[in-house]
């Protein structure tokens, strides 16, 4: 359990911290749906892994069957995630707003299994090659890393989308309509505002976003059908320690678990998958509610 | 002496066979391919490794006491348990006289446990890295047919230390499989005179790995070896290639298949080394077998597809040249053959179970040198078997007489 020190020179922690930075911020963008749909419908969103690896997929099928570029991708992928979110949300979840979130996680977790396994019948367990497109191959030598164009062109845009959605939801009227009708469905209807379209909406573009998350990982994963499962873990302990419904907080928990994450692989490699589970064990028993969830506390 | 016995063996079997009632006989001949139909190691062995037995059974043509050769086949999913269930009901209910493929080292060694109680031969052809059942678990009746840890370190580390390879790095998967593989692959750096600097362990399935390959590149080493296997693998190599890590320094993969290669960006593996005992592009008589192989499954053979059909073929020689089905005379007779097919040329089976055989040394090839979708390595040098094989004064198999 020695602790590798010794590892950490000038050149590995810049290293390490901007890989963690990196990670951090797809991680934000992955997570930023489940902390929505948490936030909002009261689904605890298992499926947002496999709508992932969905939108990875569709990325792939895109190239190979249509020729359609990285580019294309980018907006087709997620609408058709999105769209098949609509349906799901439209024919199954809507039922089971009212009854435990266990319901709602153990039909999401469902989902998951048979989009994996239908895709591992189609495609196989070794997963797919999808380049990057030629506009972002290359890098920068930092001296200390090199850094590819693509993981610049990821961050930014994670970065970009996370804000974009965070001020739609805070500051914006349609956003305002959102956060109230979690907290009082009728009043809100009475308003005249078509609150189960807004669910649906709501949960369609939650899928779109672990769509484009797909599109981007593509080029840096390989594309397989496990690529969800690998990650679900994590974003779940990223918003649970960001605290459940927190748009702000998940953004800024998901790139503060990337920096953990990379230091711990350098201090510490064996623990690195656990310790992210044990900060969020200490979250839970110090503050509940996470670290920014001030409205779990309250209900 | 041992050879007299033997020879005794088989004479007692045939007069043993002489007395078993006709019924015994009359059964088919039954071969149970017990495979991962769904898991990481589907495209490595499973469908593939169905198809190649059926191509074994088609091609040896004559039936074995009257009755054409039948197989059935099962999916594992990879659990140990689900696996000794099923060998359990086949060799008990189902009238199966082997089981072949077992990829997956937990499932190799717990039906192999199961097949030594039931006196039953089973070969273990697939995509299965565990010395395990070759030392410690080795069965008079089973064999372990393509590859292992040992070789698949061995080759790769002994080839590339000697070529000037001298200081390693290691990234290690963080279970027993990935530990063995790495202790192995040291054992020879050092014994060539090369230095390990040290290593990164990753979890099982990770998805990131660029803090791993960042420290791999700050130690400075020759060579990065990944003694690691699967997407887990294919990750690794993905992610070195963007970060432009291949080249400068040599990529070792201590344990690869073609189907994770080829699943891999033509230019993003190239230049990765590694240790196979086939590739389809070896031999005229490779290239005409996998031919037939890719008109029926669309994907050239793996080695554990290969394994599987060369291993199946020794054994219906040896049930046919014994006329039995004697788990003992079978054997005796499979163990005294040398093996001599497009999978392996004077392939001996050592008494621990190990067919021990020369391999291959290849390289991935870049995108100009290869010529279609599977053309991907270049073989370099034949390895000869004396640097491949764990020592039998190593091994503790009981078998092993010392």
């Amino acid at each position: 359990m020695a602790a590798h020190f010794s590892n950490l020179s000038t050149d590995i922690i810049l290293g390490q911290l901007l890989l963690g930075l990196i990670n951090g911020a797809f991680y934000a963008l992955l997570s930023l749906g489940l902390a929505i749909v948490f936030g909002l419908l009261n689904i605890i969103n298992f499926v947002q892994g496999a709508l992932f690896m969905a939108g990875a997929f569709f990325a792939y099928f895109l190239l190979q069957s249509c020729g359609i570029s990285y580019w294309w991708a980018l907006i087709l992928s997620p609408m058709a995630v999105g769209g098949f979110a609509v349906l799901v949300e439209r024919s199954m979840l809507r039922h089971l707003y009212k009854l435990d979130h266990v319901y709602g996680w153990l039909l999401t977790f469902g989902l998951s299994l048979m989009l994996e396994s239908s895709l591992r019948q189609i495609y196989g367990a070794s997963g797919k090659r999808y380049s990057a497109p030629s506009q972002l191959r290359g890098g920068f030598d930092l001296q200390f890393i090199f850094l590819p164009t693509y993981r610049l062109w990821v961050v930014v845009v994670s970065i970009a989308v996370c804000l974009a959605v965070w001020l739609a939801i805070e500051r914006t009227r349609l956003g305002s309509y959102l956060r109230a009708s979690t907290e009082n469905a009728a009043l809100v209807r009475s308003f005249g505002i078509n609150v189960p379209l807004l669910v649906t909406l709501t949960y369609g573009f939650a899928a779109g976003l672990a769509g484009l998350a797909g599109v981007l990982a593509a080029p840096i994963f390989q594309v397989s059908p496990a690529m969800g499962s690998n990650i679900i873990v994590i974003l779940f302990a990223v918003v649970v320690i960001g605290g459940i419904g927190s748009i702000g907080g998940t953004i800024v928990t998901a790139l503060g678990v990337g920096v953990i994450e990379a230091f711990t692989k350098v201090l510490y490699p064996e623990g690195a998958q656990v310790f992210i589970f044990v900060v969020m064990a200490i979250v839970l028993a110090v503050r509940p509610g996470g670290l920014f969830g001030d409205r779990m506390e309250v209900a | 002496m041992r050879f007299i016995s033997e020879n005794l063996m088989i004479l007692f079997a045939s007069v043993l066979l002489c007395a078993v009632p006709a019924s015994a006989q009359d059964n088919p001949i039954r071969i149970g391919v017990l495979t991962d139909m769904s898991g990481v190691y589907s495209d490595a062995s499973g469908q593939g490794s169905v198809e190649a037995v059926k191509m074994a059974i088609e091609d040896f043509k004559d039936p074995i006491f009257g009755k054409p050769v039948e197989m059935v086949s099962a999916d594992h999913q990879n659990n140990a348990a689900t696996a000794a269930s099923i060998a359990r009901k086949w060799y008990d209910n189902d009238g199966v006289d082997i089981v072949v493929d077992l990829t997956n080292s937990a499932v190799a060694i717990a039906v192999q446990d199961i097949s030594q109680e039931k006196r039953k031969i089973d070969l273990i052809t697939g995509a299965t890295m565990t010395t395990a059942v070759t030392n410690k678990n080795c069965s008079p009746w089973g064999l372990h047919w393509t590859i292992d840890a040992y070789n698949q370190a061995a080759g790769t580390a002994s080839y590339l230390t000697e070529a000037g390879g001298k200081s390693w790095y290691f990234i290690t998967v963080d279970f027993a499989f990935g530990h063995d593989t790495e202790a192995k692959a040291s054992a020879v750096v050092k014994a060539d005179g090369g230095t390990v600097l040290g290593h990164s362990l990753h979890p099982l399935n990770g998805t990131d790995f660029s803090s791993y390959l960042l420290q791999a590149k700050a130690s400075g080493a020759d060579v990065i070896g990944l003694a690691t296997a699967g997407t887990d693998m294919s990750n690794l190599v993905k992610q070195a290639s963007e970060f432009h890590m291949i080249g400068k320094q040599k990529i070792a993969a201590l344990v690869t298949f073609l189907s994770a290669i080829h699943s891999l960006e033509p230019s993003g593996a190239q230049g990765i080394t590694l240790t196979t005992p086939f590739y389809w592009d070896q031999s005229d008589e490779a290239r005409a077998w996998s031919q037939r192989f890719f008109k029926r499954t669309g994907a050239m053979p793996d080695m554990a597809h290969a394994g599987v059909y060369s291993a199946v073929m020794h054994y219906l020689k040896a049930v046919k040249a014994v006329a039995s089905r004697d788990a003992d005379a079978v054997m005796t007779k499979m163990r005294e053959t040398p093996v001599n097919d497009f999978f392996a040329q004077d392939g001996r089976i050592r008494a621990d179970g190990v067919l021990e055989r020369d391999m291959y040394l290849a390289v991935v090839k870049t995108p100009e040198e290869s010529k279609g979708e599977w053309d991907l390595y270049s073989i370099v040098k034949k390895l000869p078997r004396e640097q491949l094989f764990q020592p039998l004064s190593e091994s503790t198999c009981p078998l092993v007489k010392k």
